[in-house]
């Protein structure tokens, strides 16, 4: 019955995606947390830049972003991310960095809703012992605010697990790439449908799972 | 002729003695306008004790003193400098003015003693082993060295404050600042906070102490400062103001919390 696999490069397709995800998951976490402080920050510049940023990034199709990636900043300005010759490398590069400034938009939103969690207070009497701005985000605001947001920062990764196949629209080898690709030359439509909704699927749920967990156990008690 | 000098370099040597010096200070809070005027002036070493009714800007009074209220007009000075704005110089100042809050605010999610020492390894650059030693001195000295290893949310209000009076003496203020320090504890754990603040005043700390506690500022207090409807109505000994009050609105406030 799954005589029609050989010669597919399954696991390898999702291992790339599992690539995408991390990569993307670590840039967008830190893009995130920085646009999150920006639209905290006393400084009314940085304010507008990050509020001007979540809006115009989150309100555009993934694709778009994906596309201009290559088309736009690859092609026309000539952005290559250190690998002009290797094209699988820059194309997933691109993809990263696509993915990375899309989701970075998410993650802000969570993280500053987090950030709205934490008591005032609290910033009040790390100012008051003398930490500066940053210092009271990075020692006091912003680990209590990722403690609340577990639970959304999750469904932002999951999301972006999913939204990796958008990368197949620029030709990165994930596992969408070879959906497409198998379902041109199989007939087994449904099969190889359901194969590939089984693996993201199995790295979804024990994602969900186990950050679950882990937000239960981080979480402040006041 | 030698007398004469020998005064005047003992007062070179030792720093002004005015330590927080209020002078003219307006603030609104929309069109309400909270601190009216206000000079105040407090020496080195002095206890301030600052009452009055509710909503007569006492609280907005002692948050002005380190910046966490901005002023409209008029000036604030500490140690002779006045606050600067926000930034590096007002951080360092900061660190210079003790705080204590009605809701304690420790760190939720750092334990007793990392409240304690974060200040001082991060604004003092102290190394980790002697902030640590220090912490602990001070936890035991405000008598819940015990509890050193736990998290704020385990431990009662009144050693919840306490834990806050040592995270602020842990910087060496020059003055500690009360803002209501007991409204937010249950009855039977306010002695074992206000015995705390006691010590201190008895060791020579300058503080400002806005509270409701009559019988700590009869006790404590060098000067009684009464507030009402944003301005300074009264400064007296606390003998003198509770014995023998001069204004009228002062009358009528001790008569209403004087009398059960």
């Amino acid at each position: 019955m799954f005589d029609f696999l050989e010669g597919y490069d399954l696991l390898g397709a999702f291992w790339v995606t599992v690539q995408l995800t991390v990569l993307s998951g670590i840039g967008s976490l830190v893009l995130g947390t920085v646009l999150a402080a920006m639209r905290v920050s006393p400084v009314p510049l940085m304010r507008s830049f990050g509020t001007v940023y979540v809006n115009v990034v989150r309100n555009i199709p993934l694709t778009v972003i994906i596309v201009f990636s290559s088309l736009g900043l690859a092609d026309v300005f000539g952005m290559t991310l250190g690998a002009a010759d290797d094209f699988e490398a820059k194309y997933f590069r691109l993809a990263v960095f696509g993915l990375s400034a899309y989701t970075a938009a998410f993650v802000c939103e969570a993280v500053r809703s987090g950030i709205n969690t934490v008591p005032v207070g609290q910033a009040e009497a790390a100012r008051a012992i003398g930490l500066s701005f940053t210092q009271v985000l990075s020692n006091v605001v912003l680990p209590q605010a990722f403690r609340s947001v577990v639970g959304p920062l999750t469904n932002v990764l999951i999301a972006l697990t999913k939204n990796t196949t958008v990368a197949a629209a620029i030709g990165v080898a994930e596992a969408a790439l070879l959906m497409k690709e198998m379902i041109e030359n199989e007939a087994q439509l449904v099969l190889i449908s359901a194969i590939f909704a089984f693996g993201f699927v199995v790295l979804t749920l024990p994602t969900g799972l186990i950050l679950g967990w882990v937000g239960k156990r981080v979480a402040v008690k006041r | 002729m030698s007398g004469v000098s020998v005064t005047k370099d003992a007062e070179d040597t030792v720093p002004t003695a005015d330590l927080v010096v209020l002078s003219n200070v307006n603030k609104h809070f929309g069109a309400l306008h909270v601190l009216q005027d206000i000079d105040l002036t407090i020496a080195r070493g002095e206890v301030v004790v600052v009452i009055g009714p509710s909503g007569s800007g006492k609280s907005t009074l002692c948050r002005t003193i380190n910046r966490l209220e901005t002023v409209d007009s008029g000036s604030i000075s500490i140690d002779g400098k006045p606050l600067p704005h926000e930034g590096k110089e007002l951080a360092r100042l900061r660190a210079d003015v003790g705080m204590v809050f009605q809701s304690f605010n420790l760190f939720a999610h750092k334990t007793v003693l990392e409240n304690v020492t974060l200040g001082q390894t991060k604004v003092r650059k102290a190394d980790k082993k002697a902030a640590e030693t220090k912490a602990r001195a001070l936890l035991d000295r405000v008598g819940v060295g015990a509890q050193a290893d736990k998290y704020p949310a385990q431990l009662s209000g009144g050693q919840q404050q306490r834990v806050a009076i040592a995270r602020a003496l842990a910087m060496d203020p020059k003055v500690m600042l009360f803002d209501e320090p007991t409204s937010a504890l249950d009855p039977e754990m306010i002695n074992e906070v206000l015995e705390v603040m006691q010590q201190l005043a008895r060791d020579g700390m300058t503080m400002v102490v806005v509270t409701h506690e009559m019988g700590f500022a009869r006790s404590a207090a060098n000067r009684v400062v009464f507030m009402a409807d944003g301005k300074i109505v009264e400064e007296a000994s606390p003998e003198e103001f509770f014995s023998n009050p001069r204004s009228d609105r002062a009358k009528d406030f001790l008569s209403k919390i004087l009398h059960h």
